[in-house]
């Protein structure tokens, strides 16, 4: 670990619980750089998690931590950023705590344009529970609940996010680490509800059942088919269909819902 | 309990029977009574019948509901209907005169008064009514003073509108006298 | 506040109460019959430099007040039945993790979406095993606006003491009810704070305590840099898996609670030492009790009232005092007998234990209870 970074975690919690060629630890490296880049005040930065692989990077990591229930992480984080504003809270979550169990708490948090930086880890599949689809798992993949091909259809969680409200909307993957960080880094710094998606990769779930081969050949897969904007609009409709982009997707100003509520308690104070 | 009255007011939802109730419970309050205020209401903001209920104690109430009213205020045919009954012998029950048109039997002594017609011609508005209502079964019953109802009527009301609500009152005082004279005269 | 007497709703007090308490953050969602508690609340806590928002649902809700309470604030939401039941599993959460809050439930007529404006007093086990797994509880009950007031108030002082969630168990009756009351004064009623922890963080482990206390909290935000987690965890707050350190946690949360009943239980008896049947009932419907237990006074009968403010954990000792000296008792509640369960489970066959239960979505009415009281005390075995 480079030495820079250590200062950010609880050493005597590592190793890490996650599989070997397991996304997620990629994440937690680009997240305590944008941290460390960013000059956060460690003891005014708040960790908030919820269920899943992507959840425990919470306890991995020498801040305030919260380790929540299943798929609230936003919620708890609404409470601890509305009563404390002045902390920097970071929400790091899956694609199933995210999207399945916790998808109204996190349209609420983006309509309300709370200043949450929310990172997104997407994996494509539940992996902490051995391999079921989830919300974001592409249509027809292979998964334990899905052993004939996923019937349903993923969220596009970036369009989701824009139509709800989030005032940042940047995606990386786990191919992309310098993107990944500065985009963390953009969406600390909007003050509002950002939304960081991360596709990264599950090489023991998602990996094994559709065939995608190593954890080196699932990053190759993520250079090959993350494209930047520019990019994809050069491309046609048929090159278009397994490609995403990659980079800020959405950016725009809105009122701060915890600044609000500051001004509304300077107005009605004392009354 | 003796030195308690038990008084139920109804009507459809929105005629503001539950605000009246409050007024005459705080107007109570001014006169040193206890009183517990409760309510009943269905999931309709407007129409069908709800009613609200004080009781009025020198005593610690223990209840909260009415049991058997002293006081009965109707101001619709269905509240009437619905909860009229259980009127205690010789209770006093005020009904609309223009709403209501079947009373049903009781030992009560009925009032049948002009009550939302007064608040519509007198007042310019039928919204009042609950506070005419409030004014005659203050001057009807006497339980409590005419200062004090008009004391919590005129904490309760939004601002602007203390004339028209007072006027509301006074209105509804005097059908309460009048119909009490009349009443004595009938038995004389 | 004024000394003058006013007419106050049950919830008004409630809010007024949490306000009195030093509560400042509130999360919630509408439902009847608690609405006015955050509608109120909504206008109160701004002016007092407090803090007020309506959640997504009733699980955002329960999950914003942990969230609020970890930063020092105290919190609280207010519900009712069906909001109770999305509310339990962080409810779960705030137990296990030790977070001081305070919910409200309202309760109205059930199961399901029930009648909303009718009373119910249907949650007494839910408020107890409503949550997944074994933990202690508190759970008190006001039978009058005034007390709401005054249980609102405690149930901070037990929730900031015990670091708990502390359920406070209204029903429709009381939460709708005006009656007139006059506020405390600031100081006329005590208000306790959490203790903080007053080492280095170094030396801080957050759930560190005696065997049957809560250990001090520090707030998010001012060093600490700790843990929480709704796993399992050891005293440093990480999850852990080893059976004996699973015991030891296990036994000190509910040794926190059971080992101090003197300062948690309160209860209200009236009449009962000469009496030969005592009523137990609460909320509502011992409103009903007392002028029931009246008028058969007045026929002559010896009958007295218990009433738990404190439902959870129930008041055993008393109970069992009550059934060892051979009184017949009648528990008159709006269920089809919750308390009564636990109240036969401590007579344990020591006297007779009749219910008086109406659950139609109206108050009992004073009559019923007074013919129950008649047929149990003139025809149930006694001593």
């Amino acid at each position: 670990m480079l030495p820079e970074i250590e200062q950010y975690f609880r050493l005597e919690k590592l190793p890490h619980m996650w599989c070997p060629g397991c996304g997620n630890g990629i994440v937690l490296h680009c997240l305590v750089k944008a941290i460390d880049k960013l000059c956060l005040d460690q003891d005014r930065t708040v960790m908030v998690s919820g269920i899943g692989c992507a959840a425990r990077a919470s306890g991995y990591l020498d801040f305030d931590t919260l380790h929540t229930t299943h798929g609230r992480a936003l919620a708890f984080a609404t409470g601890v950023k509305f009563a404390k504003p002045e902390l920097n809270v970071f929400v790091l979550t899956g694609d199933g705590d995210c999207t399945a169990i916790g998808g109204n708490h996190f349209i609420h948090a983006a309509r309300r344009n709370i200043n949450l930086t929310t990172i997104v880890f997407n994996n494509n599949i539940y992996g902490m529970t051995g391999g079921q689809y989830s919300p974001m798992t592409p249509n027809a993949c292979r998964a334990t609940t899905s052993p004939y091909g996923n019937l349903e259809r993923p969220f596009n969680l970036a369009e989701l996010a824009i139509a709800a409200g989030a005032t940042f909307v940047g995606r990386a993957t786990t191919y992309h680490t310098k993107q990944l960080t500065d985009l963390i880094i953009e969406g600390y710094k909007n003050n509002g509800f950002s939304l960081i998606e991360v596709v990264t990769h599950c090489p023991t779930s998602f990996g094994r059942h559709n065939k995608m081969g190593s954890p080196a050949d699932m990053l190759k897969w993520q250079r090959d088919h993350g494209v930047t904007a520019m990019r994809y609009e050069n491309l046609s409709p048929e090159e278009r269909s397994d490609k995403f982009i990659v980079g800020v997707l959405h950016r725009c100003e809105a009122p701060e819902y915890t600044a609000e509520y500051q001004k509304l308690q300077e107005k009605f104070r004392g009354r | 309990m003796p030195g308690t009255w038990e008084v139920r007011l109804s009507g459809s939802g929105g005629q503001g029977l539950i605000l009246a109730g409050i007024i005459l419970a705080e107007a109570a309050i001014i006169d040193g009574q206890n009183v517990v205020q409760t309510q009943s209401y269905g999931p309709a903001a407007r129409g069908g019948a709800s009613k609200a209920e004080v009781i009025i104690s020198q005593e610690e109430i223990d209840y909260p509901k009415v049991d058997r009213p002293d006081i009965f205020l109707g101001l619709n045919q269905e509240s009437v209907l619905k909860y009229m009954d259980g009127c205690k012998d010789n209770a006093l029950a005020i009904v609309d005169a223009g709403l209501v048109n079947h009373i049903p039997p009781s030992k009560a002594r009925v009032y049948a008064l002009p009550i939302t017609e007064t608040a519509r011609k007198q007042v310019g508005r039928e919204l009042v009514a609950n506070v005419v209502a409030l004014g005659a079964l203050s001057a009807l019953s006497g339980i409590v003073s005419r200062e004090s109802v008009t004391t919590a009527l005129l904490r309760r009301v939004p601002k602007g509108t203390e004339d028209m609500n007072r006027k509301a009152l006074e209105l509804g005082f005097n059908l309460g006298e009048q119909a009490l004279a009349g009443a004595q005269a009938g038995h004389n | 506040m004024s000394s003058e007497p006013r007419l106050v709703q049950g919830n008004e007090a409630c809010a007024e109460g949490a306000i009195y308490a030093g509560m400042r953050f509130y999360a919630g969602y509408p439902i009847t019959p608690s609405t006015e508690i955050a509608e109120i609340l909504a206008k109160r806590l701004p002016q007092v430099g407090g803090k007020f928002i309506q959640m997504e649902d009733e699980i955002a809700s329960m999950a914003a007040v942990v969230g609020a309470s970890l930063t020092g604030v105290k919190s609280m939401t207010a519900t009712s039945g069906p909001g109770f039941s999305l509310k339990q599993e962080n409810i779960g959460y705030a137990c296990m993790a030790e977070i001081p809050c305070v919910v409200v439930n309202v309760q109205r007529l059930g199961p399901s979406t029930g009648v909303a404006t009718a009373p119910a007093q249907g949650d007494v086990m839910q408020a107890r095993w409503g949550t997944h797994g074994d933990h202690p509880i508190i759970v008190l009950t006001p039978s009058s606006v005034k007390e709401t007031f005054e249980l609102t108030v405690r149930a901070f002082n037990l929730a900031e003491k015990f670091r708990v969630p502390v359920i406070l168990l209204m029903d429709e009756v009381v939460g709708h009810m005006r009656e007139k009351v006059i506020l405390p004064e600031p100081g006329e009623l005590p208000v306790y704070d959490r203790l903080k922890p007053n080492c280095s963080r170094e030396d801080y482990y957050p759930y560190r305590a005696d065997w049957d206390k809560a250990p001090p909290m520090a707030f998010f935000g001012e060093g600490y840099r700790y843990h929480v987690t709704g796993l399992f965890h050891d005293e440093s707050g990480f999850a852990t898996e080893k059976p004996e350190v699973i015991d030891l946690q296990l036994r000190r949360l509910h040794n926190k609670i059971y080992r101090h009943l003197d300062e948690i239980i309160t209860y209200h008896s009236e009449q009962t030492e000469d009496a030969e049947l005592v009523v137990i009932s609460y909320g509502g419907t011992a409103r009903a009790v007392s002028r029931a237990v009246k008028l058969a006074r007045q026929e002559g009968r010896k009958v007295g009232i218990f009433r738990p403010q404190t439902l959870w954990p129930f008041p055993e000792e008393a109970v069992a005092e009550l059934a060892g000296a051979g009184k017949k008792l009648l528990v008159a509640e709006m269920n089809y007998g919750q308390l009564l369960l636990e109240v036969q489970r401590v007579a344990a066959g020591r006297c007779a234990v009749t219910g008086c239960l109406q659950t139609n979505g109206e108050l009992t009415q004073p009559e019923t209870i007074l013919n129950k009281i008649r047929e149990v005390y003139e025809h149930a075995p006694g001593n």
